[in-house]
């Protein structure tokens, strides 16, 4: 039995046929976080800090624990301590010990007999705080004299003599960048402001805990990966992983934000102590307030280009803060802001501070669009500056096969040429401007992972197949991983269903991030469908009397590999299934591995902006996306990820942000106040997919979810720059910082 | 033996050096002794680190075979949203 490990002619993959949760979700029948409930269920309810940084004094719970109905109270000191710093600090951002360090950080939790009563409890728990002075801004808390956050905190490499608020930092480069710099024509530093902002998930987090006397416990959650809730929650219960079933439920987005747990481990400690089931679910307030946002940056960014737009050198110094606990995003976006281009010199140094946040977590691309927004920002001011084309200037110096990156790994065949040429070619790029309308471009650049994962793969005895997967369904993997197994088997799509299994199904999966799922749960499935070929090529051979190496896999039926293996007619899978209890058994296969070769990623983005002088108020007229995303496996989830990012990165640009006030609490904890936009803001976002095949993939997949929002802060900046004639160099661009920049203010 | 381009910070843990050579046949192999030749890195390795292989990002893979000549390089560990 031979198989080609590569594949390039496809039948299935390709296609985009309907969701297969789509109905249940529009109709209301999905079941997602909130909607799970238990016999006997109790409602928890949080109480949490209105200071930014307060030593608990005291927390008194004994007239909330009168109150009828209250069955359970938690506070920090019913968490035992953990070794793991990691889960540590998780910890700490679901319950506070000894400080609390950002406004909305939880003290205490009650579960009661009804929602009332909770609420009720709530307000009756005394607690005794002692405020500190508190810090919220990166550049303000890496001042020696800034109030600390937290004590001790700095790895190794941090100089000594700063404030202990800075504990991290890294530098990456090569090349002689002062060097680089006097080689230049022109050489330009600014520096930048970039907001924190929230992944804005419409559904908040919500979860039922549920724990048995003997220990045992179940949770349902909406979460990007069940297998993590359960080691971390096992790990702060003080229970064994086995003990401990995490089932995931629909999942209304998460970009990263649902990549850790914020009430999870309360809900279970309520559980516990009150001997029955608890449900917890944030309200949006909460939400915006104590669970995970970006970090908030501030950057410096130095490019030298020639006055034919080579680019000599680039120097960026970047300052993340990732709330009041340490945090590694800094690499990630060091690495990633020159990375699509061929420098002969370049350095990024980064810096990360602890800020009185909330615990900063994942969103697409975790560091990259603050750093890229820079770097292209200052690329699109010089070419102004010089009088060249963007994007013929970016041609000049895009990154290709043989470059060796700004994160030190030489590349090998890469998309960044490609995107530009493409971005280039579209109609987009040449159409004409209105009064008031400018247009931008940006590229971006994202790695992509692949990461632990387990997949099984039943085939049924009536012919049709069943995947058993681990990783919550956020863009419609679902769909993805069934036409992989049918473009495998070579059986219709309609013939198998995927499902999202509980932790006590599956070996361990890595959470849905990374730009994985497609990619590494798809090369599992493929090989899954591949042991499960090859018994089905056994069994046939064996019903035929030859050789197993005799027999190939065509078209979904087992076929003698030439004359010499004898004349059989092909035994399709459908009747090889329905002979299994006969030839051995229930016919399955089944993979696991800890995938690696996810293939970097590159996209262009195209941004028209129409800016009203009179407001400041700016619309996004046109905007395209430019991406090699490897093979489209459901094109349509493709281009759904790639507007998606879009979108999401549009409103950093131009809306979202994080707003502290001077007492250090969040001034807009609300979609009414921190605006995202809705589909009436925007235009349709056209989409290009270079299907440039990674070749880590059997099918050349390559992950999609992450690059596109790297680029937008710089598109829509530099759209923006170009239409009102000043440069902007902090995003969000609300209506009154660009009336101020208009005004020159 | 195997050269391990380092990023920029780790310099302070190898004389100076942006490049090291070590011994080792494997990821892991390669880690444990840039760890033991340079004890300023063990913390760093303990805590996590990816290395490319030729272009390829590996993370956790011990038994990944490194090939003399080959270009290696030490990142931090690379995780996503």
């Amino acid at each position: 039995m031979a198989l080609d490990d590569k594949k390039s002619r496809f039948k299935y993959v390709g296609t985009t046929p309907n969701r297969p949760d789509g109905v249940d979700k529009v109709t209301g029948k999905a079941q997602y976080g909130a909607d799970i409930t238990a016999p006997g269920m109790l409602t928890g309810a949080i109480l949490r800090s209105p200071h930014p940084h307060a030593r608990i004094v005291s927390i008194d719970t004994s007239a909330a624990e009168a109150i009828p109905g209250v069955r359970a109270v938690v506070t920090g000191k019913d968490f035992a301590p953990v070794e793991d710093q990691g889960f540590a600090d998780i910890g700490e951002t679901c319950m506070a010990r000894d400080k609390v360090l950002y406004d909305g950080h939880p003290v205490a939790a009650v579960a009661a007999t009804t929602p009332a009563i909770a609420k009720a409890a709530i307000r009756a728990i005394k607690v005794e705080y002692a405020p500190l002075p508190h810090v919220t801004d990166v550049d303000e808390a890496m001042r020696p004299d800034a109030p600390v956050v937290l004590e001790g905190r700095a790895l190794e490499h941090v100089p000594a003599g700063m404030s202990q608020n800075v504990t991290n930092t890294c530098e990456f480069g090569h090349g002689d960048v002062e060097a680089g710099f006097a080689k230049a024509d022109l050489v330009l530093e600014r520096s930048f402001k970039v907001a924190a902002a929230h992944q804005g998930y419409i559904e908040p987090h919500a979860c039922m805990a549920s724990v048995t006397s003997d220990g045992r416990a179940d949770l349902y959650c909406c979460t990007q990966g069940h297998f993590f809730v359960r080691a971390v929650c096992s790990a702060l219960m003080g229970m064994e992983a086995s003990q401990l079933r995490v089932t995931a439920s629909e999942i209304g987005g998460g970009f990263g934000g649902k990549t850790t747990v914020f009430i999870e481990p309360v809900a279970l400690m309520l559980s516990k102590k009150s001997g029955r089931p608890v449900k917890l679910v944030m309200t949006r307030d909460e939400v915006f307030k104590a669970s995970g946002p970006t970090v908030h940056a501030s950057i410096d960014c130095k490019i030298g280009m020639t006055k034919d737009g080579r680019i000599t050198a680039g120097d960026m110094t970047l300052r993340y803060s990732g709330g009041a606990w340490p945090s590694g995003t800094i690499e990630m976006g060091a690495q990633a802001g020159f990375a699509a281009y061929d420098m002969p010199a370049v350095r990024t140094i980064g810096w990360t501070a602890l800020t009185n946040r909330p615990k900063e977590i994942s969103y697409r691309a975790p560091g990259a669009p603050q750093a890229v927004y820079a770097v292209e920002a200052v690329i699109d001011e010089m070419c102004q500056q010089l009088g060249l084309d963007p994007l013929k200037t970016r041609l000049k110096n895009a990154a290709a096969k043989g470059t060796l990156s700004s994160y030190g790994v030489t590349f090998d065949e890469i998309g960044m040429v490609a995107t530009l040429e493409a971005a280039q070619a579209h109609p987009h790029w040449s159409a004409p401007l209105g009064p008031n309308q400018g247009r931008g471009v940006a590229a971006g650049f994202w790695f992509n992972f692949g990461g632990n994962t387990c997949v099984t793969l039943n085939i049924n005895t009536d012919g049709t197949a069943s995947v058993t997967e681990g990783n919550p369904d956020i863009g419609g993997s679902r769909a993805s991983i069934s036409l992989m197994a049918a473009e495998e088997l070579g059986i219709r799509y309609e013939n198998v269903r995927t499902i999202v299994a509980d932790t006590a199904s599956l070996g361990y999966n890595d959470n849905t991030d990374g730009s994985r799922v497609t990619f590494a749960v798809g090369l599992a499935t493929i090989k899954a469908a591949r042991a499960a070929i090859k018994v089905m090529c056994e069994r046939a051979a064996a019903l035929w009397g030859i050789d197993a190496e005799a027999v190939d896999w065509i078209d979904g039926a087992a076929h003698p590999s030439g004359p010499n293996a004898g004349k059989f007619p092909p035994m399709t899978l459908a009747e090889i299934a329905a002979q299994s209890f006969q030839t051995g058994g229930p016919i399955a296969g089944h993979h696991e591995v800890n995938v690696d070769g996810a293939g970097v990623s590159f996209g262009v983005h195209i941004c028209d902006v129409e800016v009203d002088p009179e407001t400041g108020h700016t619309l996004v007229k046109r905007y395209t996306v430019v991406q090699d995303a490897g093979k489209a496996v459901h094109p349509t989830y493709v281009e759904g990820q790639m507007q998606g990012g879009a979108v999401q990165g549009i409103g950093w640009a131009l809306n979202e942000e994080y707003i502290y006030g001077k007492d250090g609490r969040l001034q807009n904890a609300g979609f009414l106040d921190y605006r995202i936009p809705v589909a009436s803001d925007l235009p349709k976002i056209d989409t290009v997919i270079l299907e440039i095949p990674n070749p880590g993939h059997p099918y050349g997949v390559r992950g999609v979810g992450e690059t596109p929002i790297v680029p937008p802060l710089a598109a829509v900046t530099n759209a923006v720059s170009r239409t009102i004639g000043k440069r902007m160099y902090q995003v969000p661009m609300s209506p009154p910082r660009i009336l101020s920049a208009i005004k020159g203010a | 033996m195997v050269k391990v381009k380092l990023w920029g910070t780790l310099r302070q843990w190898t004389d100076g050096q942006q490049e090291v050579e070590v011994e080792g046949r494997t990821f892991k192999q390669v880690l444990d002794n840039l760890a033991a030749t340079y004890p300023g890195l063990a913390p760093q390795i303990k805590r996590g680190v990816s290395l490319a292989v030729d272009g390829v990002i590996y993370r956790d893979a011990w038994l990944q075979p490194i090939a003399p000549g080959a270009e290696v390089v030490l990142m931090p560990f690379m995780k996503g949203g």
